[in-house]
């Protein structure tokens, strides 16, 4: 633990010099009852006050105004007014007030003020009662400004004891609430009693209206200072069921600057005591059913980061590369898919998007939001409902297989915090058609690189059609179809033979010589048309050059064939003879094994002759 | 990635359209009704299918890194090469060409675009737009990523090529097999080494096969082909010298042998010419070609091809031998004479530069440990270990002998290429273990060679014995014919057997081979070593990111302007990553500015301070890697430093910091060791 330094306080407050008015006072309202309770546990400011009015006028009163300094209202990230329901109930978010931002005449000009309107107006002796959410970005000051890597956190906050108000305050309280229980120092008044990590002050009774008493917290806050400088939400939509969010964020420590040097060593070792200021990780509430999450930064992957869920929601812890310490920054992107169907609605044939708006990280102070809305390439009749006021405006952006480039809503919002997480709707038109324009240009490119493929290999590219090789290239294509043909026919001849002897066996088997001397006619016919044919493409593989290698090996073969041919005949007609005159089959089989040895060989050669050709 | 597999397909599509119009020709010509394909088109067709499933491999077997880790840049160089390439990406390419980069060598400067061989980032930049333009938005980070195993699997293609063209297409199909999974070239080419080899090897081969292929047919076109893949080569990588070398030298040892021919002479001269002229574009090479010591050799063979080819034409023209002895005497003297004056003059007047330190350390493993401490502080300009040899070779560096008889069995002018480009980048890879990836393909192309021949000289040995035997079964009795054959069974009772236990054995070797490649893959060469993966101590996966965390900070967390000092090995990280401006980088191409950093590093702190402020340092970057045991950390090269210091500022003495002759950091350190630290 660190010396710490006791050092005189001063602070250079700006004391509001508001005149108290002589109440100039605009309706005959007084709140006869206010509740505020200040939420220090956060970065972020959050003031809670429960406010109840009551007409004491004659005129019903349907307005009423609350009060900021400017110094406050610069921070002030949202303002927000319901109606009080008591303690235990959701809050829903249908029942809040309108508030609008007024300029009353002769109020004072260093206030900032907010109309509230009352869901009827206040007839004479009503009272109504309401809550007002406000919540501050920036109001922590941490101080001193500087620490070292040792130090605690202590931050700075400031407000006023009473009720800052137009309005004649009867009763009034305040709590704060601070996240642990050391306090450096605070502002002592009377009535001021202090409860662990809470003070309180108050009750104070029938102060009059633009009561003003500066009070000081100064507290031990380690809480995370994430600021994020800049966030670009990018939501794409695909059709084809996935809602991919990417989330840039520029993120920097808002606490405390790091001043001295960073000892990684201490750091590991005792990281809980140096560097207590520092914040190690992130936690995003992600919706259920999100998957492909990613986390990364332009230098390649964060290892370091965490994923778990249930069926209600996800849940990502990030740790950035090193620990920010005050002052220090980072980004990085973070990527997930939602399955489409959670988040895209169709209504009256308009698709309308409905998701969540600020970024999902825990207690994360956004000072400019970009969220930009993908809708799918073709999609027209763009139009945008958010909860609260946004800048907004159209882009286009090309991705994969865009021609035109797909629609972009960008809307854009400062000092965003997490209450700012609502949903908001973008409503466009999009026709089925268009989801299958890309798998056919996908199927078109391919087609036509085959189609292309296709036509180069029957293309006769050739420069010079009567050069030398090009006519010897198209003879020796010639002469190998040729060769093929006289293939083909000696197969053909081949198989005759085949047919034959299965006629033999038939024979030997039924005996059925006409059947028998029938498939011997046939294949007399066949084999005769065969050679015709064989005649045919042999005197033209003669009367080629090319052909010439070849040619002798052709020939032999042909003439091998022939004399197979007749070999088979010879024994077809020996055994048929056999049956007809039905001499011994001793002496039939003793004639034809002779023939048998003969044609297996002359087989054999024809073959092997086949494929010695088929191989050149 | 989409797009890589786009044109992956596309290839073995293009390749595969043959094949099926053959079929169809053969489908109309004789109306078959079977679907039955010749032998020819079913081997077109196996072949096809081969290649295409060796070149998916290829590119699948170098996804390792990506699998295991994620589609990230590798070690230290590919980082200036990526940076270099988002430059030409996003400020085109004449801002490229000019590039003055001051963000390295503060306070000199760097001119990129005069300094790089840029057909990396050109090729890797054409394919993004490519990609682009085919509306596919991928980052030009994936491409850069998917470059080295795309190039590798288009070196298969050439690989088989070059087989078909040396001996045969089995030969083809085994050597694009080999060279596919050989871990020497997936060292270099694995997802995200993005480095000049992973596209040089493939110029290479392709420049080496055109070459051969131009020999062969004494084609102009074979050889305008190869005069441009030679342009490629020397835009991607400095190893072109090689190229420049070997092919003279080849072409020399033809002269010699006696096969001296036409297309020879057509072949080298086109290439030469054409190759030189188109080289003098790359502004980083300039007019090396007539200018430095190393390009002198072709020049000299270019001539001497000019004698031959007049000396044949006077042989031609003089019919008397005895004069023609004569005259062969007085030109060839007289060639000679006139070229070694030319040679000294241009030396001694210095119009032609000697060689470079780098190529003497080839020619003499020991001559940069004396000279140049800078190339030996590379760890991968050291002479290789036997191991290394082993590891990246495995069976190959056995099959190499083998192949290298079957060459020699059968000599023609490509296998004499072969031979010679074989023997050569052996004896390189064994002075640099970085060469080893020059003589890979050299090697898979020879043991392809044995492997194809042997098992083609097998199973043709057990396809005649099985016909034979049908055809013995099939004659009953036997004839003439099958007994002769029967006889030759009975001369060599066991040979049959003997092939099959052969081909098994040689199957068990080849897929030992596959696996082993597959492990050195997996395990050695598929870490981007900037990220650290090791065991934790339930088996799970820890992982360092602390180089990633450092760049990242200081590119987040300091001034733009600020200058960062570190050794130069992590010069290129910081600038691509950090983004900051640094003092020295991996282009050491300023000793004496080394040798101030490591002065820095080396002095007392009071002093460091004072050469850091002069050099205008605002942040030092050191690694230390005693907490998590990492081990190639600063103190580690520590040694280089001093050395490198003391090369040039001779105040640094290297035995100051040792004791008993070894660096130590701990007690018993020396003095001046602990104080500088």
């Amino acid at each position: 633990m660190g010396v710490r330094r006791k050092m005189a306080l001063r602070f250079d407050l700006i004391i509001f010099t508001i005149l108290l008015f002589a109440s100039p006072v605009l309706s005959d309202l007084i709140l006869s009852k206010v509740d505020r309770r200040i939420d220090l546990t956060s970065q972020i400011v959050r003031i809670t006050s429960t406010l109840k009015v009551e007409n004491e006028g004659s005129e019903p009163v349907s307005e009423v105004l609350l009060a900021f300094p400017d110094l406050q209202v610069k921070d002030l990230a949202l303002l927000k007014a319901s109606p009080h329901e008591g303690k235990g109930k959701v809050k829903s978010l249908s029942a809040s007030l309108p508030v609008e931002n007024v300029k009353p005449n002769g109020m004072p000009a260093a206030l900032t003020f907010y109309a509230v309107k009352l869901p009827k107006a206040l007839g004479k002796g009503d009272s109504y009662t309401f809550d007002v959410l406000a919540v501050f970005a920036h109001a922590l000051r941490p101080f001193p400004e500087k620490i070292t890597q040792a130090d605690i956190q202590l931050v700075v906050f400031q407000e006023s004891a009473f009720y800052l108000t137009p309005y004649v305050v009867k009763v009034q309280s305040l709590s704060v609430k601070l996240p642990e229980s050391r306090i450096e120092s605070y502002t002592k008044l009377e009535n001021t009693k202090i409860h662990g990590s809470e003070i309180k002050y108050g009750p104070y009774e029938n102060l009059p209206s633009f009561s003003y008493s500066p009070i000081v917290v100064h507290f031990e806050s380690n809480q995370p200072f994430a600021v994020a400088q800049e966030v670009v939400r990018e939501i794409e939509i695909s059709h084809w069921g996935n809602v991919q969010v990417t989330e840039h964020y520029k993120l920097v420590h808002g606490g405390a600057q790091n001043k001295g040097e960073f000892s990684r060593l201490d750091y590991q070792a005792r990281p809980t005591i140096r560097g207590a200021s520092a914040f190690k990780y992130l936690i995003a509430k992600m919706p259920p059913r999100v998957h492909s999450v990613y986390y990364r930064d332009e230098i390649g992957n964060i290892s370091t980061s965490n994923l778990w869920g249930d069926s209600k929601k996800t849940e990502l812890l990030i740790e950035p590369r090193y620990p920010l310490f005050g002052g220090w920054r980072t980004a990085f992107t973070i990527g997930y898919g939602l399955p489409l169907k959670d988040f895209l609605f169709e209504l009256e044939g308009n698709r309308f998007l409905n998701i969540t708006f600020g970024s999902p990280m825990n207690e994360l102070v956004i000072d400019n939001l970009i969220v930009k809305v993908v809708l799918p390439e073709g999609s027209g009749d763009i139009s945008v409902s958010a909860p609260f006021p946004v800048n907004q405006w159209e882009e286009t952006k090309l991705s994969h297989l865009d021609l035109t480039g797909r629609p972009v809503v960008v809307l854009q919002k400062t000092n965003v915090v997490p209450e700012h997480n609502q949903f908001f709707q973008v409503y466009y038109k999009f026709s089925k058609l268009s989801m299958l324009r890309e798998p056919f240009m996908l199927i078109f490119g391919f087609f036509s690189l085959f189609v292309a493929g296709i036509v180069y290999m029957h293309v006769d590219m050739s420069i010079s059609k009567s050069s030398a090789a090009y006519l010897a290239r198209l003879q020796w294509d010639e002469v190998q179809a040729a060769i093929q043909q006289v293939e083909n026919v000696i197969n053909r001849c081949l198989t005759t033979h085949d047919k034959l002897e299965a006629s033999l066996r038939d024979l030997s088997r039924t005996g059925d010589v006409q059947a028998c001397k029938a498939a011997r006619k046939a294949a007399d016919g066949l084999l005769k048309e065969l050679s015709k044919e064989l005649k045919l493409v042999l005197s033209f593989l003669q009367s080629s050059s090319a052909a010439s290698q070849i040619l002798p090996k052709v020939e032999e073969l042909v003439a091998k064939e022939k004399d197979l041919q007749e070999k088979v005949m010879a024994k077809h007609s020996t055994v048929v003879d056999c049956y007809e005159k039905k001499t011994g089959i001793r002496d039939s089989e003793n004639r034809v094994a002779a023939q048998q040895q003969k044609i297996t060989a002359l087989r054999q050669e024809v073959e092997n002759l086949l494929e010695l050709i088929d191989e050149i | 990635m989409v797009g890589k597999t786009e044109s992956q397909n596309g290839a073995v599509k293009a390749t595969a359209a043959p094949a099926m119009n053959l079929e169809s020709d053969l489908f109309s010509n004789f109306s078959f009704k079977s679907f039955k394909l010749k032998t020819k088109q079913q081997e077109l067709l196996l072949r096809v299918s081969i290649l295409g499933l060796v070149y998916i491999l290829a590119f699948i077997t170098r996804l390792f890194s990506v699998l295991r880790y994620e589609s990230m840049i590798h070690e230290f160089d590919p980082y200036f090469n990526y940076r270099t390439t988002l430059f030409l990406t996003e400020k085109g390419f004449y801002e490229f060409w000019n590039w003055f980069d001051s963000e390295s060598w503060y306070p000199l400067g760097r001119i990129i675009g005069g300094t790089l061989y840029p057909g990396l980032m050109v090729t890797a930049a054409f394919i993004y737009w490519t990609l682009r333009f085919l509306r596919f938005a991928v980052h030009i980070r994936e491409v850069c990523v998917l470059t080295a195993p795309f190039f590798a699997s288009n070196t298969t293609v050439v690989a088989y090529f070059f087989g078909k063209e040396i001996w045969d297409s089995g030969a083809g199909l085994v050597a694009a097999a080999f060279i596919a999974i050989c871990p020497g070239y997936i060292s270099r080419s694995v997802a995200g080494s993005y480095d000049n080899e992973g596209v040089a090897i493939f110029a290479l081969l392709l420049t080496f096969y055109l070459f051969v292929k131009a020999v062969n047919t004494g084609s102009l076109a074979w050889a305008l082909a190869s005069a441009f893949g030679y342009f490629y080569m020397v835009s991607a990588w400095g190893g072109y010298v090689f190229i420049i070398n070997l092919i003279p030298l080849y072409v020399l040892v033809l002269l010699i042998t006696g096969r001296y021919s036409m297309r020879l002479y057509v072949a080298y001269n086109c290439m030469y010419v054409l190759g030189m002229l188109l080289a003098m574009q790359i502004r980083f090479v300039g007019f090396q070609h007539v200018q430095s010591g190393e390009h002198m050799a072709a020049m000299g063979v270019f001539f001497l091809m000019q004698v031959f080819y007049f000396l044949d034409w006077v042989k031609y023209m003089l019919s008397d031998t005895k004069l023609f002895q004569a005259f062969l005497r007085i030109t060839v003297t007289s060639a000679i004479a006139v070229g070694a004056l030319a040679l000294g003059v241009g030396t001694a007047s210095g119009y032609i530069s000697p060689w470079t330190g780098r190529f003497y350390s080839l020619l003499d493993p020991t001559y940069a440990k004396d000279n140049i401490p800078i190339i030996a502080s590379v760890s991968e300009h050291q002479p290789t270990a036997w191991s290394s040899f082993m590891f990246d070779f495995h069976i190959l560096l056995f099959l190499f002998p083998a192949g290298l008889y079957f060459c020699f069995k059968k000599l023609s002018d490509a296998t004499i290429f072969i031979v010679m480009y074989g023997l050569t980048s052996m004896y390189f890879a064994g002075v640099m273990v970085r060469l080893i990836l020059v003589a890979t393909p050299a090697v898979c192309l020879i043991s392809a060679i044995a492997v194809s021949a042997t098992i083609k000289n097998l199973t043709s040995l057990l396809r005649t014995k099985s016909k034979t035997a049908v055809a013995g079964s099939s004659k009953g009795t036997g004839g003439s014919k099958a007994s002769s054959k029967a006889s030759f069974d009975q001369s060599q009772p066991f040979q049959k057997n003997g092939a099959i236990a052969l081909l098994l054995g040689a199957f068990y070797l080849l897929s030992k081979y596959a696996t082993h490649c597959t492990w050195v893959t997996s395990e050695a060469y598929s870490s981007p070593s900037i990220v650290l993966a090791a065991r934790g101590a339930h088996g799970n996966r820890v992982i360092f990111d602390d180089y990633r965390e450092a760049y990242f900070w200081l590119r987040q967390n300091t001034p733009p302007d600020a200058k960062v000092m570190s050794w130069w090995d992590y010069g290129y990280q910081i600038t691509a990553m950090g983004n900051r401006t640094v003092i020295v980088d991996n282009n050491t191409w300023n000793n004496t500015h080394i040798a101030t950093v490591g002065r820095a590093m080396s002095s007392y702190e009071d002093e460091a301070y004072e050469i850091m402020r002069s050099l205008d340092v605002d942040y030092v970057l050191v690694v230390f890697g005693g907490v998590t045991g990492y081990s190639s950390d600063d103190i580690n090269k520590f040694l280089w430093m001093v050395r490198i210091g003391g090369g040039v500022f001779p105040v640094i003495k290297e035995p100051d910091y040792l004791v008993n002759g070894d660096y130590r950091v701990d007690k018993g350190a020396a003095p001046k060791m602990l104080n500088c630290l």
